[in-house]
């Protein structure tokens, strides 16, 4: 019950676009059409599930006993950066099809605070604060997160391709207009604040 | 260019988060209040001026194929370093702040003006621009954090001056970041739009 409950509260109360602000970037920068909003998504999801996974290891096992949990930044960016370069390489020879979907988004990924962010977030407060914390948890915290992070970018894209057609004063056009967008989203998203 | 120009331009012409739109997500995030918006000014400015002048102190030993990893190291150290002394110092501003000070890290801001000035530029150089790209993102920050909070909370820099029943909590709240960042986007590249063809109208005249 507790995980179904931790999985609605990350994709819709705190959606990790809409309310936490983590990953404006390709919020804003991949989302003038649904399919590569969808397929920056799928990236984000397969590299952010790869990076908590690892991450969470490594601060259970390796900062956390060694007592250098002040290198936590240097560490986790170094990881995350050198695991979507892996992530690449291995994709790339395993599977091509998959590759050529998500090729173009994973080196953009590295640069994503979303992923950084949760990674972060997941060693400061447990996700289920009566387990205490667990890299279970914190994964399946990620997956639902970044499940949350397709839902707002792919609505995001929907709105913006018809956006593309209506005629908008002349300082308004492009970033600012979808910001005003994203914020009526994200007051659409304030309806689910006490869902859990 | 000149060294006034190098400090200038990231003030209004090429501001990091209104007209270049990089560095968002603690543009949005931290601009409830005046007060977090200066301390995160002040805390991404000196990351970046710091490993401003760093990287273009080492742009000659650091190997072109390696360099995005090496200047991620850079700036993840100053990173740290401004972390744990605003934790250490200012822990009022570290807890408001959470998340976003190691967040700096990946702040697309630090790490453009690394690849794109300080890794072609001259220390002195670099240092400016930094500081001009630093200042101008607070600048950015404090104007966001102005309308939010006067509106949203009814005060400037914690000091009260609306009565509460007046307030417009939805500018505190996430939407409001959206939409008050969307508006202050829209009126500066207006004015600058109109301060441009302004001053081409003038030297077409003369």
């Amino acid at each position: 019950m507790e995980y179904i409950l931790m999985i609605i509260g990350a994709v819709l109360v705190n959606n990790i676009i809409l309310v936490q602000f983590l990953g404006i970037c390709p919020f804003l920068g991949v989302s003038s059409k649904v399919n590569t909003a969808l397929g920056m998504g799928v990236a984000v999801l397969f590299v952010m599930t790869l990076a908590t996974l690892v991450t969470s290891t490594l601060q259970m096992y390796v900062l956390v006993p060694l007592n250098i949990t002040y290198l936590q930044t240097i560490l986790f960016i170094l990881v995350i950066a050198s695991l979507v370069q892996m992530v690449e390489i291995v994709l790339k020879k395993m599977s091509p099809s998959l590759y050529k979907a998500l090729g173009v988004f994973l080196p953009l990924i590295t640069t994503n605070c979303a992923v950084l962010g949760i990674a972060i977030k997941v060693t400061e407060q447990p996700v289920i604060a009566s387990h205490g914390f667990s890299i279970l948890d914190s994964t399946l915290y990620a997956v639902a997160i970044s499940i949350g992070f397709i839902v707002a970018i792919v609505l995001f894209a929907g709105l913006r391709e018809q956006l593309e057609l209506v005629e908008v004063p002349k300082g308004m056009k492009g970033v600012p207009i979808a910001l005003l967008t994203a914020g009526i989203l994200a007051m659409a998203f304030m309806g689910f604040s006490n869902l859990v | 260019m000149s060294k006034l120009n190098i400090l200038t331009k990231g003030f209004f012409k090429e501001n990091p988060s209104l007209i270049l739109v990089l560095g968002t997500c603690p543009t949005l995030a931290v601009t409830t209040s005046v007060n977090n918006a200066l301390g995160m000014g002040a805390a991404t400015t000196f990351v970046l001026l710091m490993s401003n002048i760093l990287i273009s102190m080492l742009k000659n030993v650091i190997p072109d194929k390696i360099r995005i990893p090496c200047f991620i190291v850079i700036i993840a150290t100053f990173v740290s370093m401004i972390d744990l002394i605003i934790q250490g110092f200012l822990p009022a501003l570290s807890a408001s702040l959470g998340v976003f000070i190691p967040l700096i890290v990946v702040n697309c801001i630090v790490l453009g003006r690394a690849e794109a000035f300080a890794s072609k530029n001259l220390v002195f150089d670099s240092l400016l621009d930094g500081l001009g790209m630093g200042i101008g993102f607070t600048i950015s920050l404090v104007l966001i954090a102005a309308v939010r909070e006067v509106l949203g909370a009814g005060s400037f820099m914690g000091f009260t001056f609306i009565p509460s029943h007046y307030n417009m909590l939805l500018f505190v709240l996430a939407p409001g970041a959206f939409i008050v960042y969307g508006f202050v986007m829209a009126a500066v590249r207006q004015i600058l739009n109109n301060v441009e063809a302004k001053r081409k109208a003038r030297q077409a005249n003369a």
